[in-house]
């Protein structure tokens, strides 16, 4: 059996699972304003305490500030407001919620990092509750090396466990910036998270977990273990070994760029040597906002992220809202087939004005940053529409624009598409869906949509020798790009920039180091000759080697 | 009540080190420390919760006033350099 999640810390390694399950109380606490403040009290010691035993500084600084939070004089003052002292309360659960609630909405409501100190809030609301219960809370400090598998895991967590006999992390909850991600990479031991099912996983089971593909295989085999383990060695090796620009074993210099869709993804990609942004996703900035950001609020998001890249190119994507990422302020509405709808460059037919805004908010930050600033946008179908962002573009100072190719027409079309703008970007996650009319999402549906299909890659290559034809530069900045090998099967297509997940760049680096271009020549012609993405796949491997 | 306008330096805004920094200050004051946007209603600077609430971003300009007090200004100085520094450089 195997599960599979968000890698955030790659590794491999075997182990015995140790689950931890939070209490979780579901009958009436009673008590008094006086029992409350104590049993907060409390918390706020314990924690500090832990904060001064625990050696990793990251989960020392959390803990410090949950303390701070627990011992806010607000919330005493909540509290006060709702239970009257002196009075003894059946339940004083509602009144805990209810005080904890108003900071809580206030932090939501502001988004981003705000919004990830909502964690922290319910915990110490939690702790406090299950201390005033009575309940003991279950030690869970490991005793041996064992992997860690929770629905999430806080900060109070981390410090219970002794994490040095912590082989990974694997979380149900949880995103790529969560304290469980961050916790794990400061330890450099592998870590899935958003790994749905894990807990189902019986305690002191054997598991493997690779934190790079985000896999977690239950009682694998021999086989299996050696396969990952020697794959990950293999790529530690080669991704240690080749730093500096990309270029391939013949000097062919390969442009490697990060996505990112804030400030903290792009300073990752600047860490690890990426010559830029090849797709700043504009709209990551936008889905938690209930209203559009003001002029000003955007050119300091966008600032941000610009300002981190210090001088290196910058694509930024204008919103690409709708389908799968609705953001609140453009009234997602029901559609009947979302990823055939107003979506992307098309939320223009339904609020112009917000593109306008972004696009001046882009022009101003440019302007006030060292950063290459480029700009493209998404789920351009043809030409007209390639003009008519080009010359909206251009009206904001914006020097360098292009187009997102992401459907079946704008590839076919490339040529026309391409006349009217300076530069394109193949998004090849959505262009594979259109090319094969199969929804990403569905998991029955795999095989087809695999960007690996000789359908997609012929459709790729359309877009590319449209563009060398003008001598325009072409990238490619879906997941495709992170896969070593397709990588440089896209290159022999003719893709000029790689843009890719920070964490796949020193990976894809060091295998491209390896490989001179007429092999990626001849790895492309046979997967545009394959008859599907397993052949291709299969024939690719077959010539590039493992 | 002396009270200076700074802008926050932090990337992250008034948030995890840079909000503990100046809490934890603004509580050893021994004096009532206030923030907030110019023009709002200020929050008690010692509050963890209400500082973050506050929501005060990178680039943003806040508002310190300090109760007078024997040491007023030099706590005030203290504040707005923890306030205009980048924690995160």
């Amino acid at each position: 059996m195997s599960l599979s999640g968000i890698g955030v810390s790659p590794g491999v390694v075997v182990g015995e699972v140790h689950r931890i399950v939070h209490v979780n109380v579901t009958v009436p606490v009673p008590g008094t304003l006086a029992t409350v403040l104590t049993a907060l009290n409390d918390v706020a010691s314990d924690l500090e305490q832990r904060a001064e035993h625990i050696d990793l500084e990251i989960a020392k600084e959390v803990l410090s500030a949950q303390a701070m939070i627990a011992r806010d004089p607000s919330l005493e003052e909540a509290l006060s407001g709702l239970l009257v002292s002196d009075t003894n309360y059946a339940d004083v659960r509602p009144a805990i919620n209810e005080a904890f609630a108003g900071f809580r909405n206030a932090l939501l409501s502001l988004g981003g990092y705000f919004a990830e100190r909502v964690a922290d809030l319910d915990e110490i609301a939690q702790r406090t509750v299950v201390r005033l219960s009575g309940l003991e809370v279950a030690d869970v400090a490991l005793t041996k090396p064992s992997i860690v598998i929770a629905e999430d895991l806080t900060p109070a967590d981390t410090a219970a466990l002794d994490l040095n006999f912590a082989l990974a992390l694997v979380v149900e909850k949880g995103g790529p910036t969560s304290h469980t991600a961050i916790v794990a990479r400061g330890l450099g031991i592998p870590a899935i998270v958003g790994c749905a099912g894990a807990l189902e996983i019986a305690a002191s089971t054997q598991v493997l977990v690779d934190g790079r593909d985000g896999v977690v295989l239950v009682e694998p085999s021999d086989d299996e273990i050696a396969t990952r383990q020697n794959r990950e060695a293999l790529l530690r090796v080669r991704a240690d070994s080749v730093s500096g620009p990309g270029r391939l074993a013949d000097g062919t210099p390969i442009l490697l760029m990060g996505n990112a869709g804030n400030e903290s993804d792009a300073l990752s990609a600047v860490a690890v040597g990426a010559e830029g942004i090849g797709l700043f996703r504009t709209e990551l900035l936008f889905l938690d906002r209930q209203t559009e950001p003001s002029v000003d609020d955007q050119v300091l998001m966008y600032r941000a992220v610009f300002d981190a890249c210090d001088g290196r190119k910058v694509i930024v994507r204008t919103l690409d809202a709708g389908s799968d990422k609705p953001v609140p302020f453009l009234n997602a509405m029901d559609e009947e087939n979302p990823a055939l709808g107003v979506r992307g460059w098309r939320l223009t037919r339904i609020a112009d004005d917000v593109l306008d805004r972004q696009l001046q908010a882009i022009g101003i930050a440019a302007s006030q940053s060292a950063a290459e600033v480029w700009v493209m946008a998404p789920m351009i179908d043809t030409p007209q529409e390639a003009a008519q962002f080009a010359s909206r573009a251009r009206s904001h100072g914006i020097s360098q624009v292009g187009v997102m190719i992401e459907t079946p027409a704008a590839a076919l079309l490339a040529d026309k598409v391409l006349a009217e703008v300076d530069f394109a970007s193949l998004g090849t996650n959505d262009l594979t869906q259109y090319v094969m009319a199969a929804d990403r999402l569905d998991s029955r549906l795999s095989d087809l949509t695999s960007s690996w299909h000789p359908a997609v890659l012929r459709a790729i290559a359309l877009a590319a020798q449209a563009a060398q034809e003008q001598g325009k530069p072409i990238g490619v900045c879906g997941e495709s790009a992170a896969n070593p090998k397709l990588a440089a099967v896209l290159l022999g297509i003719g893709v000029t920039s790689l843009s890719m997940a920070p964490s796949a760049l020193a990976e894809v680096r060091g295998y491209l180091a390896g490989l001179d271009l007429a092999a990626c020549h001849k790895a492309a012609q046979a997967a545009l000759n394959a008859t599907s993405a397993d052949d291709a796949r299969q024939q690719v491997t077959a010539i590039l080697g493992d | 009540m002396p009270s200076e306008v700074v802008t926050v330096a932090s990337a992250v805004g008034l948030h995890a080190r840079p909000a503990s920094l100046l809490i934890k200050a603004a509580a050893a004051a021994g004096v009532p420390v206030t923030i907030g946007r110019v023009g709002e209603t200020p929050v008690n600077a010692a509050s963890m919760l209400s500082v973050l609430a506050l929501g005060a971003k990178h680039g943003e300009q806040v508002e310190i006033t300090v109760a007078d007090g024997d040491n007023a200004d030099s706590i005030l100085a203290g504040l707005v350099e923890i306030v205009s520094t980048n924690h995160d450089a």
